[in-house]
This record gives C-alpha cells, structure tokens and sequence, in this order.
C-alpha cells in the first residue's frame, strides 16, 4: 500500500514520487482458468460490435414508433381515465383488487410493494448461505419467480381490460380552427339543435368535434337529418328540423372546416 | 505526438494507475459472449449503461428546446416533435429509452439474482443496484409528467395520490414532490423537472460511481 502515511511527495505536490508509483503491470488473473480476454482493447472492440447492433434495433423503434403526444393538459377534464407508463401497470392493476383498494389502500400502495422492494435490496442478507446456483437454493429462486409471474400476470390483467381504443379517443390533440362566426352557416348551425352538442367552436362536448370530418355536405346533411345508428345503438338521434337551404348553407360551412 | 503528451501529464499527474483501473482488466472466459453464446446475459449491465449514456446525452438536447412551465411546456414538446430538424428522432430516443433502460436493468437485476452474484462479498454492491433501480424508477416517473399532455397529468395524478396514501409521513410526500397540498399544477411541473434533470441524475451518476468502483475493486463474479 502506497497511498496514506508514510508516503513520499514531489515537493509541496500530491504526486509521489517515482519509487512509489504503481508498475505498469497487468494484474494476474489466474484465479479465473480458461480463455481470458483484455478488457481493452480486444474485448472492448467485439463488446461494440453488441452495442452497434443493439443501437440499430433502437434507432428503427424511434423511426418505426414516434413517441406519443397527447393533448395539452387539461385538469378540469374529469371524465379521463389515467394510466401509468407500461412499466408500472402492474403495480396499478395490484390497487383495483378489493384486498389492496378502498379502506386497504394501503395494502395495495405501500405495504406489498414495500415488502417486494425491501427484499429485493436486502437479498444479500436473506439469503446467506454459499450456495449460488439457482437449484440450490429454492427459496429464493422460488420468491424471484413468483415476482416475475405476479407482474406478468398483473401486466397482462391491466392491459386486457384497459379501453385502448377509448384511451387513443379521449388523449387525442383538439384541433383548433377559426372559426368564422360571422358566416351564414354558423349562424344556422347555432340556432339549431347541433351546438348543443357539438360546441360553440364546433369542437365536440357531448357528440364529436365537426371540424375536420372528411365528409362531404350531403354526407354531413344525411347525418344531420337521419342521425347516427350502428349496431342498434343511437349514437347520434335525428336533429334537423329547419328548411332544405339552410341545411345545405350549414353543411357547406361545415364540411369546408379543416384542420390547420 | 500523442505519446509525448500522455508521457507529459503522466510525469505531472501520474494517470497510469487510474487508466489501469479503469480499463486494464482481463474479462475471464465465463462472461465472454465470443466464447459462450449463452454469456450474452451478462451483457445487460453494460448496455443499461449505454442505454443511460444515450438517455443523459438525449435529454440534454432536449432542454435545449423544453420549458417546464404549464402554459409553455406542451407547446415546446410539440413543436419539437414536429418542427425542429431532428427533434422527433431526439425525443423518441429519450422516449423509448427510458422504457428499454427499465427492461435492461431489470434483466440485469435477474442475471445478478439467479448467479447469486450478489452474496459475500459483494453485498453492498447489490444494495447500491437496488437504489440504482429506484432512481430510474423515480426518473421515469418524473420525466412522464414533463410532456404536459393529458396522460401525463392524470398518470401523475394517480401517482401522486398513492404517494399521498403512506401513513404519517404521505401528506407531506405530497406537498413536497406537488408543491401544494391540493393543487397539481405549475408548481408541480417545475418541481418534477429539477427532480428529473437535477437531484434524480446527480444521485444516479455518484450511485454509477459507487457501483463501477466497487466491481472494479471486486471483480466480476466467477463462474457458477
């Protein structure tokens, strides 16, 4: 040991003098038998051919996959239904079991995954004896695997019932268009039954946002007069009440509304 | 030329013995991929940390265009997306890293567990992994809500609540991560970014340090 007491420096300077610096000598490795390889640079040259190759598949999910974005947050919107990142859906789905939810929140919030967490940093001394191989010791390699199976399962549970397609509906960017008030269309549009559900802005509330539809003014005037029925459910009841021109005035104005 | 100048700050500095911790080490056969295709497990530590590399350097251009304030925040996210030369490539690496940097640690985590790498003596290195996990657990957290878009308010929302449901000590949990005991709002975000780009990655480098300097020090682990 060269460092601390007794060491010899260069002047005032923590640099030591010749004598003590360490020799330029690999270490020996003898205590590992086989096919050793220099970490640099030999191993280091093949270890990022692993790296280039892992960094392709990488680089094609972010161009395959853009990163989602949904729209600007808006804290009075009650109606949304959360979700967490992926990775901590399991721990999620754990709160919507009677056991762990309502009074025994705290069960499913702290003490379980307090429990699994606490075990996990203390493994080293829980499980203490010289044994390293999984099949030697089966309690730990036992509590491991029903980790893994509980967060699989809890995972998959919450995926299965979560509404992906109502999820995608409710985070999607509202597209904001100027809209002309002034315009003959929106003053029939606002004196109809349509605002009503389909905002002052034509934004959507209850039913959708017209702006931006793809429709054409006689598809846009069939729905206003037949409403909307798919599969036996009204979606959209018949609304137009008004005369044949007026309807073809608001239809025009609406179908001519695009998303910037 | 190249030499000489090494020779120079090593005769002032001497940096041939932390070179030599650094990288002089023999990898022995039983983690070597080239030799045992099966190795390959032991490969998930290395790229958690190539994958973190990426994250920090990703994240540093990112600030570059982000503003952490409520009426700016989603405005800036989305014109980097779709204006900036490049940003939706930059965002997306950050993006699907921070989700393949979660899978890679937590393979790592298994590979040490099931070698039972982490018995005597290197018991405090596991340690420091763990709160390593804890800290890309917290990072991921905090980095979701910095989009300001809908999914972010309302996942942290719920985050924030079960935070809030620790006994005794969860209210106040609470006021510090949210910056107020009822309001989730621009408090909050400019506290989750200095969590997220300044107090989270400050720990994670000096727990990296801790964790290299002590396999270092140990060595890898033999083979079983």
């Amino acid at each position: 040991m060269h460092r601390g007491k007794g060491m010899k420096f260069v002047g005032d300077s923590r640099v030591p003098s010749k004598e003590f610096r360490k020799p330029n000598i690999p270490k020996d490795y003898s205590e590992y038998p086989g096919k050793t390889e220099a970490f640099w640079p030999n191993f280091l040259l093949k270890e990022w051919m692993i790296g280039s190759v892992f960094l392709i598949g990488y680089l094609l999910l972010t161009v395959a996959h853009p990163s989602p974005l949904e729209g600007q947050a808006d804290p009075t919107d009650t109606a949304y239904i959360p979700l967490p990142d992926w990775y901590f859906l399991f721990l999620y789905q754990l709160l919507k079991y009677e056991f762990a939810s309502g009074p025994f929140n705290v069960v499913g919030a702290i003490i379980i995954p307090g429990l699994a967490f606490g075990a996990l940093m203390l493994a080293p001394f829980l499980d203490r004896g010289p044994e390293r191989r999984p099949s030697k010791r089966p309690l730990p390699t036992g509590f491991m695997l029903l980790a893994i199976a509980s967060i699989v399962f809890l995972t998959w549970e919450s995926v299965a019932n979560h509404d992906w397609e109502a999820a995608a509906r409710q985070g999607e960017i509202t597209e904001e268009v100027e809209i002309d008030t002034a315009d003959p269309g929106y003053e029939i549009y606002s004196a109809a039954a349509c605002i009503s559900c389909h905002g002052d802005n034509l934004e959507g509330a209850v039913g959708p946002s017209l702006i931006g539809t793809g429709l054409s003014a006689e598809e846009i005037a069939e729905i206003a007069v037949n409403g909307i029925e798919a599969g036996g459910v009204q979606s959209m009841p018949p609304s137009w009440d008004g005369s044949e021109e007026d309807l073809q005035v608001m239809t025009e104005f609406i179908a001519g509304l695009e998303a910037e | 030329m190249l030499n000489k100048l090494y020779d120079w700050v090593d005769e002032r500095l001497d940096i041939t013995p932390i070179w030599r911790d650094i990288a002089d080490h023999e990898v022995p056969e039983h983690v070597n991929p080239a030799h045992h295709f099966s190795a390959f497990v032991y490969c998930f530590g290395g790229l958690t940390f190539f994958i973190t590399v990426i994250q920090i350097l990703s994240g540093m251009f990112l600030t570059m265009y982000y503003v952490p304030d409520i009426e700016n925040a989603w405005q800036s996210v989305y014109y980097l997306q779709n204006e900036v030369a490049f940003g939706e490539i930059v965002r997306g690496m950050h993006h699907w890293g921070a989700s393949l940097v979660v899978v890679m640690i937590f393979l790592h985590t298994l590979r040490v567990f099931f070698t039972g790498s982490y018995k005597k003596p290197r018991e405090l290195n596991w340690v420091v992994g763990v709160m390593l996990f804890g800290v890309i657990l917290g990072l991921s957290f905090t980095g979701y809500l910095l989009p300001w878009d809908m999914k972010a308010l309302f996942a942290t929302k719920v985050g924030i609540e079960i935070a809030a449901s620790v006994p005794v000590i969860g209210e106040t949990i609470k006021i510090l991560l949210a910056g107020d005991s009822t309001i989730l709002g621009a408090q909050t975000l400019t506290r989750f970014f200095a969590i997220h780009v300044f107090f989270l990655p400050a720990a994670l480098l000096g727990l990296l340090a801790a964790h290299f300097i002590m396999i270092r020090r140990q060595g890898i682990s033999g083979p079983l």
